[in-house]
């Protein structure tokens, strides 16, 4: 399901907002009377990305049901930025538990309220990378295995940022963390190793599975009214970058976020029942030098002993993925040398 | 306080946590100025009538075009349009087409019978104005907005000046130019024709006037001693074009040749095409480079067969042929002779070397400066201390026509501040909305609409207009190329990026507002502004 993207209304549907759209083509953050699902006085760094995906994303999910969700929230940045007892930035009934347990914990959300008759209170559950690719992990997999009537959503931000940036099985290769120093011959986190856990959650061949980055808000809210659409277990995986852990200056995390989109390392899908049914393309591509080199995590490949060779291993990571997903229209690509 | 069990403090909302307080910098709304808005001659805020334009409300994006200028019909066909030269958007794709939306904006207006403002309140100052081309009509209609008595004198049958007697029918149709000097004079105007004026102060003491403002334009054409033979015929493209727009053009036979590098050296040599010439060859000194007219021109004379020769002057005229000299660029880009000699067949020579003024009407007048041929004015286009004022082609500047009318904008409110006895006000500008304070991510892609032009082999004989209107759909497609610069056009990024939610959206036409309680001053909403109508100022501690 791909949405036709609005042409020549000045911003199109690039921008937030577009007073020459029609309403119902707006965005809910358009919108002054959207949720705020997570409200201000968050303890969330300066321009966290993470806050603000969890808006995106909840509030999109509020407009989709009406009112009517539960969200369920493993311990992380999220959970510790905006619920430090007794005080709490959610306007949403919202439940947290262990670091580990959130896809249990939603399951049995969604059994209580299924034995209650309550068809229409649907159940989110929210994690970071860490809470979702390693200490979720096992329960994740067998919430999808179970197909729960749940939409998990993973807001990656590549790595254990409020415990002091360590390593997570999400970080990228090369990058610096706490557990993964940027010395000896392969600086930062070694190559090969990880998980792409939006594949994983495509192998259980779950009804809905995608993608989406807090740069391409239409795209992010479609998927999330998409996924309220369907029942069943349903996987959203938001990139999120994080202005500390990355060492990005605070006023670039959407820039950043677009880049990872535009240069090919996070491509941006949508699979159903285990097959990928649409891709965004890659609208100005852009080499991966161009998101590497703002963010301090990557310093080391540049500077005063640069690290081409590494740089153009990353490189071929973004090829193969824009090979994978067919992220680079070759249409576009041709007409636009022809012209 | 009565609390579950294990539970010994309320829960409370995280907004009594003031993130502000982390702030070392603070993000403030702005209002740049547009380059487009910046370059244009005549003061027009284009952004903002784009920006009306842009939902379809043409007669609101009209009315606030006329604010600044009357006459968007006959700018949308003449003016060079420096906005588009400015305009930012050059740097996505291509500018956008401000002129073409401004012509189709000045033809809606006449199809509709869209009228111009009600005069202000009657003042009872009397204002002479002399000559009624664009400074002239500009001046009028500010003053009368104002308030102010107008009494419009012209030496012509008719009213319009150089926009009636100098530019060709085919770039400027006279019911357009008609239509919109009707507009003007209908706002209440005392208007003589036929009306030469000899002396500037005898005719303001006579009629009693408050201020005068001169705007005689430029209509002597510059001439040079050419050696040439009885027969040969030489005329000058200022009367050339004044006959044929009397419908009296002279016989120039089938070759003519223009000499000159200007606008007027290809009315001309475009005109007699029209006229039946099958040779009109422009003889200019310098290269295309240094050429005065304007490229859009310039590329229509070629497409209509008028050829170009380049670094060359006319040497002589001898019975059925001219005699060039071939010219050589210096290092200062002047052109030197070479010595080289060649003959080009003609039947005649049109001179299109310049324009001069007839200033003999201020022979008398006190306290009044002419320099080479100008007046010399303030910046309230004030000449002297003597309620004399002056613009358009009689003062230094370009001699455009859009130059002109922003001249006697000028000069009305110059007039005003002079006759109400009020020390003029001094507008601060806002700092220039510059490219690289885009973020040109969100803008859609999308091309310039092209104004079609008539088919070349059409024009050649006939004195229908070249290039054509828009559609309203291309209109509204064009307006909404508008980039926006520098000014909120309310897209919402600022309201959706803010992670602290610490944007506050006021409702349609009010923008926003900073929640500084708990903006903690991250700059995204800074970066993530289109238009740059956001920026980041060190906070006051």
């Amino acid at each position: 399901m791909t949405r036709q993207p609005v042409h020549f209304y000045q911003v199109g549907s690039f921008a937030v907002g577009n007073r020459l759209l029609d309403a119902d083509d707006r965005t809910v953050q358009s919108n002054r009377d959207r949720t705020n699902s997570i409200d201000s006085g968050h303890r969330a760094c300066q321009g966290c990305g993470e806050a603000l995906g969890a808006r995106y994303a909840l509030d999109a999910a509020m407009r989709a049901t009406n009112g009517q969700v539960v969200a369920v929230n493993a311990t992380g940045c999220l959970e510790v930025f905006s619920t430090p007892y007794p005080e709490t930035s959610w306007r949403i009934p919202w439940l947290h538990s262990l670091f580990g347990n959130a896809p249990a914990v939603a399951t049995g959300v969604a059994a209580a309220l299924r034995v209650k008759g309550k068809h229409d209170v649907r159940v989110v559950a929210q994690a970071g990378d860490g809470g979702t690719v390693d200490i979720g992990f096992g329960a994740l997999s067998g919430m999808f295995e179970r197909n729960d009537d749940v939409l998990f959503i993973c807001y990656d931000n590549e790595g254990y940022m409020n415990t002091g940036v360590q390593r997570s099985a999400a970080t990228p290769p090369a990058a610096r963390t706490a557990t993964t120093d940027a010395v000896g011959p392969e600086p930062g986190n070694v190559f090969g190793t990880g998980k792409d856990l939006p594949r994983i959650a495509m192998a259980h061949d779950i009804p809905y599975v995608a993608t989406a980055t807090v740069a391409d808000l239409h795209d992010l809210e479609r998927k999330v009214e998409r996924a309220m659409e369907i029942r069943g277990a349903r996987y959203l995986h938001v990139l999120v970058p994080c202005p500390l852990g990355w060492g990005s200056a605070s006023n670039d995390t959407i820039h950043i976020a677009r880049l990872a989109k535009e240069s090919g390392l996070f491509p941006v899908f949508e699979a159903e029942n285990g097959k990928v049914t649409s891709v965004s393309p890659i609208r100005r591509r852009v080499p991966v030098e161009e998101y590497l080199s703002i963010q301090r995590r990557y310093g080391h490949l540049f500077g005063k002993s640069p690290r081409p060779d590494i740089v153009a291993r990353i490189q071929e990571m973004a090829n193969d993925n824009i090979a994978r997903y067919g992220l680079v229209d070759e249409d576009v690509e041709a007409k636009e040398i022809t012209d | 306080m009565d609390t579950p069990f294990a539970i010994t403090l309320g829960v409370g909302t995280s907004r009594a946590n003031h993130t502000g307080s982390w702030r070392v910098e603070r993000p403030v709304y702005v209002d740049r100025l547009p380059p487009c808005n910046n370059a244009c001659p005549a003061g027009e805020n284009i952004q903002g009538w784009l920006y009306e334009a842009e939902s379809g409300n043409y007669e609101a994006a009209w009315r606030k075009l006329v604010e600044e200028n009357p006459l968007p019909s006959i700018m949308g066909r003449v003016c060079f349009h420096p906005c588009e030269t400015a305009c930012n958007r050059v740097q996505v794709d291509e500018a956008v087409g401000i002129n073409a939306v401004e012509r189709f904006l000045g033809d809606l207006a006449i199809e509709k019978g869209w009228q111009l403002p009600d005069p202000g309140p009657d003042t009872s100052k009397r204002i002479l104005v002399v000559g009624a081309g664009p400074a002239g009509l500009s001046a009028t209609y500010h003053l009368r907005l104002l308030g102010h008595q107008v009494r419009l004198v012209d030496s012509a049958e008719r009213l319009g000046g150089m926009m009636r007697y100098g530019i060709p029918a085919y770039r400027l149709p006279r019911a357009i130019l008609d239509a919109e000097i009707d507009r003007v004079i209908a706002m209440g105007v005392d208007v003589a024709l036929n009306h030469v004026v000899h002396d500037i102060e005898e005719e303001r003491s006579a009629g009693g006037f408050d201020a005068v403002f001169l705007a005689v334009g430029a209509q002597l054409g510059k001439r040079v001693n050419i050696p040439a033979g009885d027969s040969s015929k030489i005329v000058d493209a200022v009367s050339f074009l004044h006959q044929v727009a009397h419908d009296d053009p002279p016989l120039l036979g089938r070759r003519v040749v223009v000499y000159g590098g200007g606008d007027t050296a290809f009315d001309a040599a475009r005109t007699a095409r029209r006229l039946g010439a099958t040779d009109a060859v422009i003889v200019y000194r310098r290269n295309r480079e240094r050429m005065g007219a304007s490229g859009e021109e310039f590329e229509q004379a070629l497409g209509e067969g008028v050829t170009v020769r380049w670094l060359s002057t006319v040497n002589k005229f001898e019975g059925d042929h001219i005699v060039l000299e071939k010219m050589q660029l210096n290092d200062e880009g002047f052109p030197e002779s070479t010595g080289e000699f060649e003959e080009l067949d003609a039947d005649s020579l049109v001179l299109a070397l310049g324009q001069d003024t007839d200033l003999s009407l201020l022979d008398h007048a006190q306290d009044v400066t002419v320099e080479d041929g100008a007046v010399s004015v303030e910046t309230s286009m004030m000449a002297g201390a003597s309620g004399i004022f002056a613009g358009g082609d009689a003062v230094p500047a370009d001699r455009t026509a859009t130059v002109a009318v922003g001249h006697g904008k000028r000069a009305a409110h110059g007039i005003d501040d002079y006759v109400m006895g009020r020390a003029p006000d001094v507008k601060q500008r806002h700092e220039l909305a510059t490219f690289e304070r885009l973020n040109t991510w969100y803008y859609a892609d999308a091309p310039r609409t092209k104004r079609p032009e008539l088919e070349k082999i059409r024009r050649q004989t006939n004195f229908e207009e070249v290039v054509g209107g828009l559609t309203e759909d291309n209109a509204l497609f064009e307006a909404r190329r508008c980039l926006s610069c520098g000014n909120c056009f309310e897209c919402d990024n600022c309201f959706g990026v803010c992670p602290d939610n610490a944007v506050i959206k006021l409702g349609t036409g009010e923008r926003y507002e900073f929640d500084y309680d708990f903006c903690k001053g991250c700059g995204i909403c800074v970066k993530e502004c289109p238009c740059g109508a956001i920026e980041m100022v060190p906070e006051r501690i």
